[in-house]
């Protein structure tokens, strides 16, 4: 990897992306996230994202904006997106913060994640009929 | 170094055995029978080693900082920690160290005998000295009590909030007693971390052993069901009776969208709906 | 054990960098998993706005033993534009969720002492305690 640019991996599985966040996040990298993955969607069709933050031990307002962003720009974009994995310590650190992640989905994990948006892809079909 | 200390440093080394039985003898006389622990001979030696090195270092002992003092540290807290443990009082144990005084006092005069300025001078030492060794060891004898006391009140906290699992996917935590900011972070914690480690994803929170709910109470509640959400599970507040219930419609609590149910048996059934059971009796 | 230190804030990895020092003495002074997410995530917070509202600065440590208890004093220094209206960022970054505002009244929430000094024109500087 080159030298200070991390950049997240993002993998493929049919019309889905789904993306590990295991390393402490540069704001920069966070950014690129973004943007990468917008394209993706754009460039892929895809219809859910899923977001693992299992191995993110702090979440601030920097990566909190960011899910939230990816969530919207998603959405704008046909696609739903499901955050997964947010551990307790994470969880309560963002009640007292005061960060609601407004219409962010959120999944215990990866599995239930992928059911949430097996289920929307239903919804979506039948009421296209 | 002062003048002082070196008389004592002398002691310690040329009487160092009678140094410890005086002081021995002086614990059985003045401290009492039930002052001696099992490790009481080995204890009061290593002090005596610790209190000597310490001397022989030249550091400055006021506040027993230092790698010279950490000998006389460990040894004072080992005669305090085994005091803790084995029940002795803290008044027993401080009058094990003062006891130090005589033996010390005896030898001091002896060899100053000829010099009453000096001898009052090394008497002072060694009483402010002890006085600092004694010190120490209850602060050491209150920090292990203390310890325990905190001890046993996690545990009694935990024991008094169990998180049972009531269903496959459905956990369940009955609040006994009053909610505090203390309690409800506790059981908060360890309510999230089942939820990750069983995957459940409904929580029941049962408020029927809590006898009041006022604004406090229920932003702790509040706080604990965002976080839940947050993870992506989901919680049901049951137990809430008539007089909580007009409670919170007089105080405008804002229960924010959180499903209530009167009683447990009704948050259950509602989750087994949820879950996508029906619930049928056998034919008799 | 050092008891004190001191690390400069100029750049996006040194806010990297603050949260793993945070991180790093929060679990040798052996604070609760929450505990020390919490101070770790309002140290993350100041010192992004120390870097990008305050022109760069530095994050001084402390390690302080106060009776009975320890505490983990941070102060985020900076000799940026400071802040005109203090109350003001306090309440209203908690309201827009932009900007510092809910970096510094949400870390308020997750410490145990939080001052703020600040003089438009000279610099800024935050304090946030926990203990133990």
């Amino acid at each position: 990897m080159t030298e200070g640019q991390q950049r997240i991996p993002i993998l493929r599985m049919g019309k889905c992306l789904l993306v590990t966040i295991q390393v402490d996040l540069q704001d920069q990298t966070a950014l690129a996230l973004q943007d990468d993955l917008s394209a993706k969607i754009d460039q892929v069709g895809a219809s859910g994202v899923i977001i693992d933050i299992s191995a993110l031990e702090i979440v601030d307002s920097f990566i909190g904006r960011m899910l939230a962003g990816i969530s919207g720009i998603a959405s704008v974009l046909g696609a739903t997106t499901v955050v997964v994995g947010m551990q307790p310590a994470v969880a309560i650190t963002l009640v007292e913060l005061g960060l609601s992640l407004q219409g962010v989905k959120t999944a215990l994990n990866v599995e239930r994640g992928m059911q949430i948006l097996a289920g929307t892809i239903d919804e979506v079909d039948t009421s296209g009929d | 170094m002062s003048d002082d200390l070196t008389v004592i440093g002398q002691i310690l080394e040329s009487d160092r055995a009678a140094v410890l039985q005086d002081w021995l003898g002086e614990i059985r006389a003045t401290a009492g029978l039930g002052a001696s622990t099992k490790t009481l001979n080995a204890d009061t030696e290593s002090l005596l080693k610790g209190l000597d090195k310490g001397i022989k270092s030249g550091q400055d002992g006021t506040h027993l900082d230092g790698t010279a003092w950490e000998a006389l540290k460990d040894a004072l807290e080992e005669l305090s920690s085994s005091g803790a443990a084995q029940g002795i009082s803290a008044a027993q144990t401080s009058a094990v160290v003062m006891a130090l005084k005589r033996p010390l006092f005896e030898r001091v005069q002896a060899r100053l005998a000829n010099d009453p300025v000096r001898m009052a001078s090394g008497i002072w030492t060694v009483s402010t000295l002890v006085d600092r060794l004694s010190q120490f060891t209850l602060a050491t004898y209150q920090k292990t009590r203390e310890a325990v006391i905190a001890r046993q009140q996690q545990e009694l906290l935990e024991l008094s909030t169990p998180v049972v699992k009531l269903w496959e996917g459905v956990l369940a935590v009955p609040m006994i007693g009053t909610l505090d900011s203390n309690r409800t972070q506790l059981v908060m914690e360890s309510l999230l971390q089942r939820i990750v480690d069983t995957g459940s994803e409904l929580a029941i929170i049962d408020i029927t052993g809590v006898p009041t709910v006022d604004t406090l109470v229920a932003q702790h509640l509040l706080k604990t069901v965002t976080a839940i959400r947050l993870m992506g599970a989901d919680c049901i507040i049951s137990g809430i009776r008539p007089q909580i219930a007009q409670t919170i419609v007089h105080l405008g609590i804002d229960l924010q969208g959180i499903t209530t149910k009167a009683s447990l048996a009704d948050a259950l059934a509602l989750a087994l709906k949820r879950g996508g059971y029906i619930v049928t009796r056998a034919k008799a | 054990m050092e008891t004190k230190g001191s690390i400069p804030l100029h750049g996006e990895a040194d806010i990297v960098m603050c949260r793993q020092t945070v991180r790093k003495l929060a679990q040798e002074m052996k604070f609760s998993l929450v505990d020390q997410t919490k101070m770790i995530t309002a140290a993350s917070e100041l010192s992004r706005n120390t870097v990008v509202y305050g022109g760069g600065g530095h994050m001084r440590w402390e390690i302080q033993t106060e009776g009975i208890r320890n505490a983990l004093r941070l102060w985020f220094e900076d000799k940026g534009p400071g802040i005109p209206d203090v109350e003001k960022a306090l309440t209203d970054g908690w309201t827009s969720g932009k900007g510092m505002g809910i970096g510094l009244s949400g870390s308020k929430r997750l410490v145990n002492d939080f001052a703020i000094s600040t003089v438009v024109g000279q610099g800024t500087s935050v304090m946030i305690a926990r203990w133990k």
